[in-house]
């Protein structure tokens, strides 16, 4: 049986949903325990157990949470120097990815970045890994030992299996040649209703919306649903609204219900971080556009006159 | 102060790609500066102007790569290096880190800029893996970058926010397209450009352990294409049509 190793990320004291999305995938590959590092790391190891880790080695020292990167690589190289895992388990997120480079370059091993499965395949380990912004995916055979993998967030569904892992102190100090990048500031911008990764709807504008002043439209459609709005990287790139909407390559993966393109092309580099989602609706003035050619229901239309009367009728279906 | 950018030639983001037989992308077709790097290079001379000093551009690839450092030189940097090699070619991550990492150590920087993530490679991990080969800290995804004495303070972009973070020089910084907007070459840069300085070094200069490849490709395939589904004309009726995929979704 392989040992699978998931490197559980915590944010201000938050287990990841990201991570008990690979825990899924871990599962069915071996052997599973996890690392979790900084505030909240022991309540976080129940929920690990819960999905499936036998053992969640932790540590709550603060620096983990103040300092980038280095301490948390100095304490990840540690673990797999004792425990000699056979893979090694990040999400490809912003904070975890940084710690998957140092530890890879660490470890003198390399790795696979940026996969969307991971299977078992002849005593070692094939990454699938999509590129050209998603249109081609290559199976990767992993050389490394340990293989160390980052995969998108979303790409597997998280589940709990009802266990209890063996909470183990990781016992390592941070060196404070460590502490060196320093967190001395957090500055919230989006106060989210919903989040955009956790909602069931949602609807995410592009240029197609002709200008900021029409991003409101889109939130009065989300409020009616239940959902949250998110956006292309064109109009991220234009400043109409924050990075933190983003959708796709470079900006976040959703996997909601039911996503709804308004004025949004379709661009490869846009679509690899929805086109996961359960039921797809595109409003876009051009039937050719490629967003067209992956929608459940695509309507040809002016995105300024339907949205308005849709959010009207959807609040009249929920009220009547 | 010295800085390096890194900087790496990539397909230009406006022409359609092609794969080649053992599956690595196509370099014959029209190849840019990577626009993240242009990013990069611009925050370098910005600080350059801010505080002084030295902009070097550090790139690996093949030959025409110059084509590329060029833009970077013409856009104001001061000169370049190139790893050049046929060992290298199809590096992964860690092996360009190792090669870049070898160059950038030579010319002992007090910061290295780097682009999030390359715009062909998209794998983002060369910058955290040349920090930890460098032996410095990271300050990665900055929307902006400020440098006081030997502290380098950048803000962090995160999925809500940003964060503010400090770090002693020498470092290395990514940087997303928020940072700063890439300048024009002038005529006189263009100009100025043809007379800098690319120094062209082999494989076999750097000393680098070439390791082994992290991965093997084994096969490509097209990737798993949604089915269309139904088109329809906004002839008043749409309103009622998406009303119902969202009941059926159960979403209302
Ligand atoms: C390395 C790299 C990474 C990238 N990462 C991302 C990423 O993470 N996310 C992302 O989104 N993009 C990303 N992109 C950019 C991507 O390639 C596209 O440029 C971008 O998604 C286009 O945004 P858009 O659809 O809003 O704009 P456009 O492509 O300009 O499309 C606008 C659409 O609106 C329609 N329209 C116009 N008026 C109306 C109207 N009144 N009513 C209805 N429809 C209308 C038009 O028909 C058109 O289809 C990336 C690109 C690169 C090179
Ligand atoms: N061959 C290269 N030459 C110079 N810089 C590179 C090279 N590969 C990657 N980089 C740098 O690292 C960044 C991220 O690349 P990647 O890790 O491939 O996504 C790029 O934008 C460059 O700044």
């Amino acid at each position: 049986m392989s040992s699978i190793l998931v490197y559980a990320e915590l944010s201000e004291g938050k287990l990841a949903s990201t991570s008990l999305e690979l825990m899924a995938k871990a599962r069915e590959l071996g052997d599973v325990y996890a690392v979790a590092l900084g505030a909240g790391a022991k309540a976080a190891a129940a929920t690990l157990g819960k999905h499936g880790a036998k053992a969640v080695h932790v540590s709550e020292d603060a620096a983990f949470d103040d300092y980038i990167a280095e301490p948390a690589t100095d304490a990840v190289a540690a673990l797999t120097e004792k425990e000699k895992p056979d893979a090694i388990l990040f999400g490809f997120t912003p904070d975890s990815r940084e710690v998957a480079g140092r530890l890879a370059a660490r470890l003198g091993t390399g790795l696979i970045s940026n996969a969307s499965d991971l299977v078992a395949e002849g005593g070692g380990f094939v990454a699938r890994v999509p590129y050209f912004g998603g249109a081609k995916v290559a199976s990767m055979k992993a050389n490394g030992k340990p293989a160390i993998v980052l995969i998108r967030p979303k790409s597997f569904e998280a589940s709990e299996t009802g266990g209890t892992a063996e909470v183990k102190d990781l016992g390592v100090a941070v060196s404070d040649s460590s502490k060196r990048a320093h967190i001395v500031e957090r500055v919230a911008e989006a106060s989210e209703k919903v989040k955009l990764e956790d909602a069931r709807v949602v609807v995410s504008g592009g240029r197609g919306l002709g200008g900021p002043q029409n991003f409101p439209m889109l939130e009065d459609l989300a409020d009616a649903l239940g959902g949250a709005v998110g956006a292309s990287r064109a109009v991220v790139d234009a400043g109409w609204v924050p990075y933190s909407m983003q959708v796709g390559q470079t900006g976040k993966s959703v996997r909601p219900g039911v996503y709804i393109a308004v004025g949004i092309s379709g661009a490869m580099q846009h679509t690899v971080g929805m086109k996961t989602s359960k039921v797809i609706i595109a409003i876009n003035k051009d039937a050719e556009a490629p967003i067209m050619k992956m929608a459940d229901l695509g309507v040809v239309g002016d995105a300024l006159k339907i949205v308005p009367a849709l959010t009207a009728a959807v609040k009249k279906k929920k009220n009547g | 102060m010295k800085i390096v950018v890194t900087v790496k030639q990539v397909p230009d983001p406006n022409a359609t790609h092609t794969l080649e037989g053992d599956n690595t992308l196509s370099r014959e077709k029209e190849a840019v500066l990577d626009p993240g790097d242009e990013c990069g290079v611009e925050e370098g001379l910005q600080l350059k102007e801010a505080h002084g000093g030295e902009v070097v551009l550090v790139s690996m690839g093949p030959e025409r790569a110059k084509d590329a450092i060029r833009k970077g030189l013409s856009m104001g940097a001061d000169r370049a290096i190139l790893i050049t090699d046929a060992a290298l070619a199809g590096a992964d991550a860690l092996l360009t880190a190792r090669a870049l990492a070898a160059a950038i150590k030579g010319e002992s920087p007090d910061l290295v800029i780097c682009a999030t993530e390359s715009y062909d490679g998209s794998t983002g991990m060369v910058p955290p893996m040349l920090a930890e080969l460098l032996g410095v800290p990271q300050l990665t995804f900055a929307k902006k970058v400020e440098i006081d004495g030997s502290t380098v303070k950048i803000h962090r972009q995160t999925a809500d926010g940003y964060q503010i973070i400090e770090a002693p020089t020498p470092a290395l910084v990514t940087v997303t397209a928020a940072i700063a907007e890439p300048r024009y070459a002038s005529l006189k840069g263009i100009m100025a450009a043809r007379s800098k300085e690319i120094k062209q070094v082999g494989f076999a200069d750097l000393g680098v352990d070439k390791g082994e490849p992290a991965e093997t490709i084994e096969g490509v395939v097209d990737a798993e294409a949604r089915k269309a589904g139904e088109v329809i004309e906004d002839d008043g009726t749409a309103v009622d049509k998406i009303v119902q995929v969202l009941t059926t979704a159960k979403v209302l």
